[in-house]
């Protein structure tokens, strides 16, 4: 009778153990949650190793989009955030969270589409005239859905387009697919539809098919890249210390130029902005 | 095909657990925000292969035992009466029927090695798909689908498959010929 009761507990034990022998933490470590863009674009593979090689360090990335890091961050589970929409990283400071936010680099947003181009937005560099365009000739459009910084971009400009595109074309040419900027991108290439996207990520995708860059050099299109601590009078912050470490080699020379020298195909992906921010 | 518990029509075998039966049922998208929000606020479990081990663990035991429960059902209503008699305790009759029921006992742990290895959406909430420490199989092939790279993903797939062949043909290879 006594062994019903044995099974739970043994559970428990080998649980126990087998945790302990997967576990084999680095001995400095901290957790970066970023968005998508930096981690899929290969920005952060490529600049992290001169860091760890000149601090000891392993930097551990989350690829989030922007409200997903900022809530893991918000939740004590990571140590700093490198993240994109600069309504979203007011909040967080403003609401106590974070602290010390400084710019480490730019690129831009695009709206891309396929070569037919239904709409004829093709070399133009409005992009809310080109929402609005797509919006009339009711084209297939993709978005991210997943409140990261690229997807509260789209909703900023829908707003200053006076559209509300859920209402517009919610379930028929509106497609609201809640993912990454990689799934938004294979989307838009099976269906043919248009998508805005940032350049790091659709430089270095692999699935382009009939997509092509449409309109860009629009002023509303700015895309910058922050990295923010987190403010030590509401968290914990058991990191703190590696976490300043990390940001200020960011804005650092050796890290503007890790940045500045990641190019895919010969283009450069990330202008470096932390001397001369935007 | 043989009937659940209720049908059994002698008693129930020793290790009978009803919730065993009903607990894979949780669909992995369950556990993992619900274990995301019971380590999250303590840096030193969330996003570490520790989660994930925890994770595939609740997922894979209770489909394990349940399976396996189900395997030693026939040779207990077969045997269950004479071990009885015999006097067996419950630990020897289990063993017993364990024995008995190798083969499908083997097939059935198989099972649930198979559905952790191809699991995905528990250990990506947990885990974080961190390069070179939480990233697996199965979420280096939901990344690399979203950076576009179509080709590279079927070809992890692929690896992930041959693993779990060769896994099945060593078990049976070493299971059938003790």
């Amino acid at each position: 009778m006594k062994l019903r009761k044995l099974p739970l507990p043994l559970f428990i034990f080998l649980l126990g153990h087998a945790t302990v022998a997967a576990e084999q933490p680095a001995p400095q470590s901290i957790i970066l949650a970023s968005t998508t863009s930096v981690e899929n674009s290969g920005l952060l593979a490529h600049i992290l190793p001169a860091f760890t090689k000149e601090t000891g360090i392993t930097v551990h990335v989350l690829a989030q989009g922007t409200g997903q890091a900022l809530q893991t961050a918000a939740w004590d589970d990571a140590d700093l955030v490198l993240v994109h929409d600069p309504e979203a990283e007011q909040k967080f400071i403003a609401a106590g969270d974070g602290i010390d936010r400084q710019q480490i680099a730019w690129n831009d947003f695009i709206v891309v589409g396929p070569h037919a181009d239904p709409a004829h937005i093709a070399g133009t560099h409005d992009a809310v005239a080109a929402l609005k365009t797509i919006a009339s000739a009711q084209a297939p459009f993709v978005s991210r859905g997943d409140k990261s910084g690229t997807d509260a971009l789209e909703h900023r400009l829908w707003h200053v387009a006076e559209i509300d595109p859920a209402k517009a074309g919610g379930g028929s040419w509106y497609r609201d697919i809640g993912g990454g900027m990689g799934a938004a991108l294979n989307a838009a290439q099976g269906m043919n539809a248009y998508t805005i996207s940032d350049r790091g990520t659709w430089l270095s995708f692999a699935n382009k098919g009939d997509l092509t860059v449409l309109v860009e050099g629009d002023p509303h299109l700015l895309n910058r890249y922050d990295v923010i601590l987190l403010n030590p009078t509401k968290h914990p912050v058991p990191k703190q210390a590696l976490a300043e470490r990390f940001a200020q080699w960011l804005v650092s020379p050796d890290g503007q130029t890790a940045i500045g020298a990641y190019k895919v195909q010969g283009e450069q992906l990330f202008h470096p902005s932390a001397a001369a921010p935007k | 095909m043989r009937g659940g518990i209720g049908d059994l029509p002698i008693s129930r075998s020793p290790i009978a657990d009803p919730a065993g039966e009903c607990l894979p049922r949780f669909a992995p998208v369950v556990v993992g925000p619900a274990l995301y929000l019971m380590l999250s606020r303590s840096l030193a479990l969330l996003f570490t292969p520790s989660a994930m081990v925890i994770a595939q663990a609740l997922l894979a035991a209770p489909m394990i035992i349940a399976l396996a429960h189900r395997a030693i059902e026939e040779p207990w209503q077969e045997y269950g009466g004479a071990l009885r008699v015999d006097g067996a305790t419950r630990l020897r009759s289990i063993r017993m029927l364990l024995a008995i029921a190798r083969r499908s006992v083997v097939t059935r742990v198989l099972a649930g090695f198979g559905r952790t290895i191809s699991e995905v959406g528990a250990v990506l909430i947990v885990g974080g798909n961190i390069a070179g420490y939480t990233r697996i199989m199965t979420t280096a092939i939901v990344l690399k689908t979203s950076e576009g790279e179509l080709g590279l993903a079927l070809g992890f797939g692929l690896v992930l498959i041959g693993i779990g062949i060769v896994v099945s043909a060593s078990a049976f290879v070493l299971w059938e010929r003790r």
